[in-house]
């Protein structure tokens, strides 16, 4: 069989274009699509918000343990929602098989997945500091730490994002997936939650022993794990 | 011998237990125009997805200009575009930026002349929710002609469009043809197929049954229609 450019071919010709315009180009659209279905953000907010009003009926008119709570509550409430965005996050993929078209552009599996993980990360972090004013009201748990707050809920959002990107686009053509995305994520995603949980803990109730670094560290070191890992097999999910 | 745009060997893919492709070997020139006809089912967009590397054969082999699809996968996709059933749109983008989207990623800038050319231009700043499946056709017209590819797969492109849609297509393929792209073309439209292209292929039941040049594909060939 007559091959003309079999020799100058390779695995990654494709690939030869910068690896990080794909991802920005990825990031531009996922960010613009977000920006275009905000009314579905608003929802998700609102579940959220609900859900934390819900818990402290579960506690009740305990104000010292309502505080005591409030950062699990705060993640569990985060981690509700974030369920919903990731699933919505590739319902426009899949839809027209968008996702499809753009791999056969090519574009790089890679720099899809990045781009759309980070914009689940900002999504994901401007839900969270909109549900801290309401654990502030709800459960009166306030730190003035504020930076280091919202750099506790960019790494637990990264916690959240980067594998539930990856479960949300394995599980986008399904008909249970409603269902599957959160049975995959959450037991991922365990030790990510309660390193945030414990870190934003002891920012509202008081760091006596120093431990605040250590499960930081530990945040960072599950989120580098799983941005580097889901990045890998991301390629897999969506080609085969 | 002219070169070979499209090279297959006994290509075969199955959907569970049921083979949509069964063995087909065939050749498509550069440069050509080709029609390829088939009843529904017969396996035509099947080929076509996997000439594009949408969907992995399970058995033969398959040469895009030149490349192996499935071990030089992006080197096809760079040459390659498909305009397929699905349309690959935004629906929540506006017809300029779901080009736009295109075009990062290609490297390149989106021209408003291509919304123009397919007849969109008063349109390009409505999203695609609101788009008849005629104009979602243009669009993905559009989005096909932006890659500047040199093998081009169309699916049916003529479902959908309305006359004026026709015209546009006509036109779209003869300059293709002038720019020297290979067209590979799914359809029911026979006789439109015969005046526009220089060779057909028949499948059947996923099985290569008839090639040759289309003024003489058989006029009884399953699948096709003596309309438009």
């Amino acid at each position: 069989m007559e091959r003309p450019g079999a020799r100058d071919a390779g695995r990654g010709a494709g690939r030869e274009r910068s690896r990080l315009s794909g991802f920005l180009a990825a990031l531009r659209k996922d960010l613009l699509l977000q920006w275009r279905t905000r009314a579905q953000f608003v929802a998700v907010f609102v579940f959220g918000a609900t859900a934390l009003l819900l818990f402290s009926f579960a506690i009740g008119p305990d104000a010292a343990a309502l505080r005591q709570h409030s950062a699990g509550f705060l993640w569990l409430g985060l981690l509700l929602s974030s369920t919903l965005a990731l699933a919505d996050s590739f319902e426009s993929e899949v839809q027209h098989r968008a996702l499809e078209g753009l791999l056969l552009l090519p574009a790089d599996p890679r720099a899809l997945y990045y781009g759309k993980a980070l914009a689940n990360v900002l999504q994901l972090t401007v839900l969270g500091v909109g549900l801290v004013p309401v654990i502030v009201v709800l459960y009166d748990a306030f730190t003035a730490r504020i930076p280091a707050l919202l750099a506790i809920i960019v790494l637990g959002a990264a916690g959240l994002s980067a594998p539930g990107t990856l479960y949300s686009a394995m599980t986008a053509q399904m008909r249970a997936r409603n269902t599957l995305l959160p049975l995959l994520l959450f037991p991922l995603v365990v030790p990510a939650l309660l390193a945030a949980v414990k870190s934003t803990s002891l920012l509202i109730l008081g760091d006596p022993m120093g431990q605040l670094t250590s499960w930081v560290a530990l945040l960072v070191a599950f989120d580098a794990v799983y941005w580097s890992l889901c990045g890998l097999v991301f390629e897999r999910v969506v080609e085969d | 011998m002219a070169t070979l745009a499209v090279e297959t060997r006994g290509l075969s893919r199955r959907y569970g237990r049921r083979w949509a492709l069964a063995d087909v070997s065939l050749e498509v020139p550069a440069g050509s125009v080709t029609m390829l006809a088939g009843r529904n089912g017969s396996g035509k967009s099947t080929l076509l997805r996997v000439l594009a590397t949408a969907l992995r054969a399970d058995h033969g082999e398959a040469l895009v200009l030149g490349h192996d699809v499935r071990r030089e996968r992006d080197a096809v996709r760079l040459k390659v575009a498909l305009l397929a059933h699905q349309s690959f749109l935004y629906e929540a983008l506006t017809a300029r930026e779901n080009l736009q989207v295109a075009a990062s990623f290609l490297g390149r800038d989106a021209e408003g002349a291509l919304l123009e050319r397919v007849g969109l231009g008063t349109r390009a700043d409505d999203p695609v929710a609101s788009f008849s499946a005629g104009m979602r056709k243009r669009l993905s017209l559009a989005r096909v002609l932006l890659q500047q590819a040199e093998l081009v797969l169309l699916d049916e492109p003529y479902g959908e469009l309305d006359p004026p849609g026709f015209a546009l297509l006509d036109g779209v393929i003869g300059e293709l043809r002038q720019r020297g792209a290979t067209v590979v073309m799914a359809t029911h439209l026979v006789d439109r197929g015969r005046l526009l292209c220089d060779r057909a292929l028949l499948l059947e039941e996923g099985r290569l049954a008839w090639s040759g040049p289309a003024r003489e594909m058989p006029a009884e060939a399953p699948g096709g229609s003596a309309h438009a």
